[in-house]
């Protein structure tokens, strides 16, 4: 059923990317995102382009396979270039029936194709580079001073990776379920809107309890394992800074004061 | 390693509204021994009380009544709860509602991480335990890609990482395929013998318990026999009427013994059944 997706999706293999410490690689995205927002000039998404592609060069992912992600997003991509190409007011340069094109327009429209691509094509390397399980605990790391403030932090972390490793098999029992309702005469196929919200009753009430039942086993069984929150707890994979974590955060730094320099110096004809 | 005296656990039934109505006595006045090293198999049918005493011996349920003691330690004591949960580990019934990890040596981290074992060690002790079980090539891969049986030994794999002295294993085999349940049994003895690690398997398989030192038979809260697998498999009688099969074989057995041959009540293997036989056949 989400087999096409890419994006959120992990591509395993090995590069310089993949081994990078995963807050360098949630602070980069952050940073690089930000980036896609601070500069405004063709020149800059050139910049901000020219970076990605270094990136994916990096990380060994076939650039067809990052492509492919973006077909979920594309629809979307149109509707927002759209309503930018005929609703910006400005001189008038094309006439299509009641809509007209702008000059203020076209350029708008053209600058929002390329911010919404790279932030899509950006954010996705990031979780084709790291697994879930990394991002939680880079998040839970990079969190961890919100403990001051009594943000559960721990706890948030523990929910998303327990989620992330029941998604597949809540995804079977669906299936399952949906199989045992079909051989009993339920009707999923159907094009009816009313009649299909009424179909997912049969399936979305044993899901869910099963659902429970599940969280309640796997809640004995963790206390069973010794688990009494994230007090006194060690890590098996701590996060440590390497070298090339430092060398990346650096030339993330370099990047964004690039992209301010961009920003703030306008050069009369790159305008 | 484990003594209960008098144990009594009331489960409280509720109505609709959630208000309490009446109790349900799931264990009533079960008192029993389990000396370190032995190999424990607790048979009973449904409802017959046997997983709340699982939990007891992990400290997850309290007794109502009566004393759990695990290595001295009574189960009622707050501050020795994760000790308790150290000593005796516990593997359950479905191997996809305890697997916590994403990656099989993750999963078996888990246990050590809570405890606090320092970070290399907890490497040591998930491949140590990983061998032990016979999943160490595994240990990259995600649990969901395993099959039942495999997933089973992971689970035992996470309990052995936190140097348990005993394992309780609640139904183990009750979703596995024939070969997955062998493979499961194999490494609980393998533990047993080698590590010399108690093991309680609650099971309802009776061909798991003939192997054992000790069998306890529960019917309605209560133990109902006890002995060595040879004394309880010679009572079928007693058994079917709780409900229990008694091994193919020594059901066999049983029946050619009814029906008029010189055949010892309690044969276990095939073995001993050829053997039977060919006592018979020379006599006559």
């Amino acid at each position: 059923m989400f087999k096409d997706i890419t994006l959120g999706q992990y591509y395993q293999t090995d590069s310089i990317l993949h081994r990078l410490d995963p807050r360098v690689k949630l602070v980069g995205t952050l940073v690089y995102i930000i980036c896609l927002f601070v500069v405004d000039t063709f020149v800059g998404y050139f910049v901000c382009a020219a970076f990605l592609f270094a990136m994916i060069f990096l990380s060994n992912v076939p650039l067809g396979f990052i492509v492919r992600g973006m077909k979920g997003i594309l629809i979307l991509l149109l509707i927002t270039m759209s309503f930018n190409l005929f609703l910006t007011p400005g001189e008038e340069i094309a006439r299509l029936a009641f809509l007209k094109i702008t000059r203020e327009g076209l350029v708008f429209s053209i600058k929002m194709g390329f911010r919404l691509s790279l932030l899509v094509i950006g954010s996705s390397l990031m979780t084709l580079t790291t697994t879930p399980n990394q991002l939680t605990d880079a998040i839970e790391s990079l969190l961890n001073p919100m403990k001051r403030f009594r943000v559960p932090v721990h706890e948030i972390a523990m929910m998303m990776s327990i989620a992330l490793r029941f998604i597949p098999i809540l995804m079977e029992e669906t299936d399952k379920i949906m199989k045992a309702q079909i051989a009993r005469g339920a009707d999923f196929e159907s094009r009816n809107l009313i009649k299909k919200m009424k179909s997912l009753v049969p399936l979305l009430v044993p899901l869910f309890i099963s659902a429970f039942r599940r969280a309640n086993d796997l809640a004995m069984a963790m206390e069973a394992r010794c688990y009494h929150g994230g007090e006194g707890r060690t890590k098996m994979k701590p996060l440590i800074y390497k070298g090339r974590d430092r060398a990346a955060y650096f030339l993330l730094l370099a990047f964004f004061v690039v992209c301010l320099i961009l920003r703030l110096v306008r050069l009369p004809f790159l305008s | 390693m484990i003594k209960i005296r008098e144990l009594i656990h009331d489960y409280i039934k509720r109505d609709e509204e959630g208000n309490p109505a009446g109790t349900v006595r799931a264990i009533d006045d079960v008192s029993l021994d389990v000396k370190p090293g032995q190999f424990i198999a607790i048979l009973g049918h449904n409802g017959s009380g046997k997983s709340t005493l699982a939990k007891h011996l992990n400290a997850l349920l309290h007794p109502t009544e009566g004393t759990v003691w695990v290595n001295g330690m009574d189960t009622k004591d707050v501050q020795r709860v994760l000790d308790i949960r150290q000593t005796a580990g516990m593997v359950f019934q479905n191997p996809d509602n305890q697997i916590i990890g994403q990656v099989v040596e993750e999963d078996v981290g888990f246990g050590p991480e809570n405890m606090g074992v320092p970070t290399e060690e907890i490497w040591e002790r998930v491949e140590e335990s990983l061998k032990a079980v016979g999943m160490y090539e595994y240990r990259k891969k995600s649990p969901n890609r395993l099959s039942g049986g495999q997933k089973q030994r992971v689970s035992i794999a996470g309990v052995i990482a936190m140097h348990p002295r005993c394992i309780v294993m609640d139904e183990p085999t009750a979703m596995l395929d024939p070969s997955g349940r062998r493979d499961v049994i194999d490494a609980a003895w393998t533990l047993n013998r080698g590590e010399d690690i108690t093991i309680i398997l609650i099971t309802h398989y009776m061909e798991e318990a003939i192997r054992a030192d000790h069998v306890f038979v529960m019917d309605k809260g209560r133990i109902a026999m006890q002995g060595t697998p040879r004394e309880i498999f010679s009572r079928v009688e007693e058994l079917q009427k709780l409900h229990l099969d008694v091994p193919q074989v020594t059901h066999l057995a049983h029946m050619l013994r009814q029906g008029g041959l010189d055949i010892p009540e309690g044969i276990l293997t095939k073995e001993e059944l050829a053997q039977a036989l060919k006592k018979i056949g020379k006599a006559g």
